[in-house]
């Protein structure tokens, strides 16, 4: 057969015919999970690859996002003749319930016809990781070649592994963590509360609003990024970048402009941020974040999480990473060998901090191409 | 000399690869860019992970798709449970770690044999430089000046064996190497360039 020189990318969604039981004992009615996939599942169903978006990620791998226009978000590792060859897999990407970028989340409508709002039930990655089992199901995928996911997407593959132990033959987990420390959490409170504090919020109920253009909490959310977003970032990174640059101006002003090149790019960022994504979804997927503690699942013990792994893995972090810095990764590591699970780890060193596993490094390109085969 | 030697491993390792029993299970500590652990899946079907210190190298050792993980024999081994495998295996770096008695002592606490090889400090051609220059040597298998070399604890054959009496430990197997060829035990400690140890905690 000719070699594919462009691998099909499809946009497709799958709506679950039974409610989706969810960690915290409610149901997800009418659950919707749209996903992309990219390149050809064979005939085996056996050269499938999973991969698990971060926080404010999309299914949108590699084609270009809807509202943005940009490229897909990891464009640089996935497609033909990439680490992760579209040519030799088929490549999935689901976006996680309580998103909103087409499956279910806080801004989709009830069975009823209203904005779920804060009605919508609370989740946990747990529940993201069930929606990606259905696709999977859908699919007839019993067992995927691979899945991948860096940050959140981490979670989300630690978390499959752990619970659908026969689902998948490797997991690639970088820059991620199993479980939130009280810092993580601490920074997404910040981000919750500057949401909760914005009067445009309204309790969640801000759907209807925004539908007759009025005003949604974009400033609480824009400020909720910003803060996110320093911690994605390494302090040489910034000062790099930045430093204490003065943004279009050969003076400070004296005032609370944005005088600082770091405040201006900052600004850009929350308020960007704020055309993609909904408040509300924001809010659920910190939150699924926080409550992630995979031991916690498991009697206490990382290694309980994966006794019943036959899997591979391979775990990187990132010298400059601080959000999940490779301690975390270490922790990891030490659970899997503990079970004697094959396991390979390595810390990275690049200068982007934890946004490293999405940009350029090449070391990494290299561990992902060896580690997928 | 033989099948591993020639397929071009380091001496040391060829005679690692050669007495590894097919099918078991390995620990190369301080893997490097996994030559060794390569062989002996690919000629031996052992099932091998590795540990290393160096990213580049780890980076090399997934890239074939080895299961290896950056850490440091100094102080990650106490991660892998008791006799977890077969062999754990140190080449060419007991004389780079803090504290080599308790690397070995981890490394037979993990395996249920250990594989040990280091450059003997006792060589002739070592004790004629010393004695002579009055200076660290700079040899072929010790090519570093001292004050860059990863080799901070030099040590002799007789020192090890001492070291191995002294904790009871049991030698199952030795080879010693002048130049890339095995010489005789005889006055290895003289003689010998590089040793190989096997070693258990057997009776």
């Amino acid at each position: 057969m000719a070699t594919v020189l462009n691998p099909p990318i499809e946009n497709r969604h799958l709506d679950l015919d039974m409610p989706l039981l969810l960690d915290g004992g409610q149901m997800l009615p009418c659950a919707r999970i749209a996903y992309e996939t990219c390149g050809t599942l064979n005939a085996a169903k056996d050269n499938a690859i999973l991969i698990c978006h971060a926080l404010t990620g999309d299914q949108h791998v590699v084609s270009n996002h809807p509202k943005t226009g940009k490229p897909g978000w990891w464009v640089r590792m996935v497609g033909p003749g990439k680490p992760i060859d579209t040519d030799r897999f088929f490549v999935i990407c689901a976006n996680v319930i309580g998103s909103c970028m087409g499956s279910t989340g806080p801004a989709s409508n009830d069975p009823e016809g209203q904005p779920w709002g804060m009605r919508f039930p609370v989740i946990t990655i747990r529940d993201m990781v069930r929606g990606h089992i259905a696709v999977l199901d859908s699919l007839g995928i019993d067992s995927l070649h691979a899945l991948v996911g860096g940050s959140m997407g981490g979670m989300q593959a630690l978390s499959l592994a752990a619970n659908f132990p026969e689902r998948t033959r490797a997991v690639l987990v970088l820059a991620s963590t199993a479980r939130h420390s009280a810092q993580n959490i601490a920074f997404h409170e910040v981000g919750r509360q500057a949401i909760m504090a914005d009067p445009e919020w309204r309790d969640g109920n801000y759907y209807e609003a925004k539908a007759s253009g009025g005003k949604g909490p974009e400033k609480g959310l824009s400020v909720a990024r910003m803060a996110a977003h320093i911690t994605y970032l390494s302090e040489a990174g910034l000062t790099e970048k930045f430093g204490r640059r003065l943004q279009n101006r050969e003076e400070k002003t004296f005032g609370f402009d944005a005088d600082f090149q770091i405040e201006s790019y900052l600004r850009y960022q929350g308020l960007s941020f704020t055309d993609r994504f909904d408040a509300n979804s924001y809010l659920y997927i910190t939150r699924a974040m926080d409550y992630f503690d995979l031991a916690e699942e498991h009697g206490g013990m990382l290694a309980n999480a994966f006794a019943k792994s036959k899997a591979r893995y391979c775990l990187v972090s990132f010298d400059t990473d601080w959000l999940y810095p490779t301690a975390e990764s270490r922790n990891v590591v030490h659970a899997l060998n503990a079970v004697g699970l094959p396991v390979s780890f390595v810390e990275l060193s690049a200068p982007f901090g934890h946004d490293s596993f999405l940009l350029d490094v090449p070391a990494l390109d290299r561990v992902v191409q060896g580690f997928i085969g | 000399m033989n099948a591993a030697m020639k397929s071009g491993l380091r001496p040391d390792l060829a005679i690692i690869a050669e007495n590894v029993a097919a099918g078991s299970s390995v620990l190369d500590v301080g893997c490097g860019d996994g030559t060794l652990m390569q062989a002996l899946r690919d000629g031996s079907g052992c099932a091998t992970r590795g540990m290393e210190i160096d990213a580049l190298n780890v980076g090399a050792c997934v890239a074939k798709g080895l299961s290896v993980i950056q850490g440091d024999a100094d102080t990650d081994l106490s991660f892998y449970p008791d006799n977890s495998v077969d062999y754990a295996i140190l080449s060419q770096t007991l004389q780079t770690t803090m504290r080599p008695d308790q690397v070995l002592e981890e490394l037979l606490r993990i395996g249920r044999k250990a594989f040990v090889s280091f450059p003997n400090f006792a060589h002739w051609r070592v004790r004629t430089s010393l004695l002579w220059n009055g200076r660290m040597p700079v040899t072929r298998l010790l090519p570093i000046a001292w004050y860059e070399t990863p080799n901070i604890h030099h040590l002799t054959v007789n020192d090890f064996r001492a070291l191995l009496q002294e904790r009871g430990i049991t030698v199952e197997g030795r080879w010693f190497l002048s130049g890339d060829t095995q010489c005789s035990a005889a006055a290895a400690n003289f003689r010998a360039e590089h040793a190989v140890f096997l070693l258990s905690r057997a009776g």
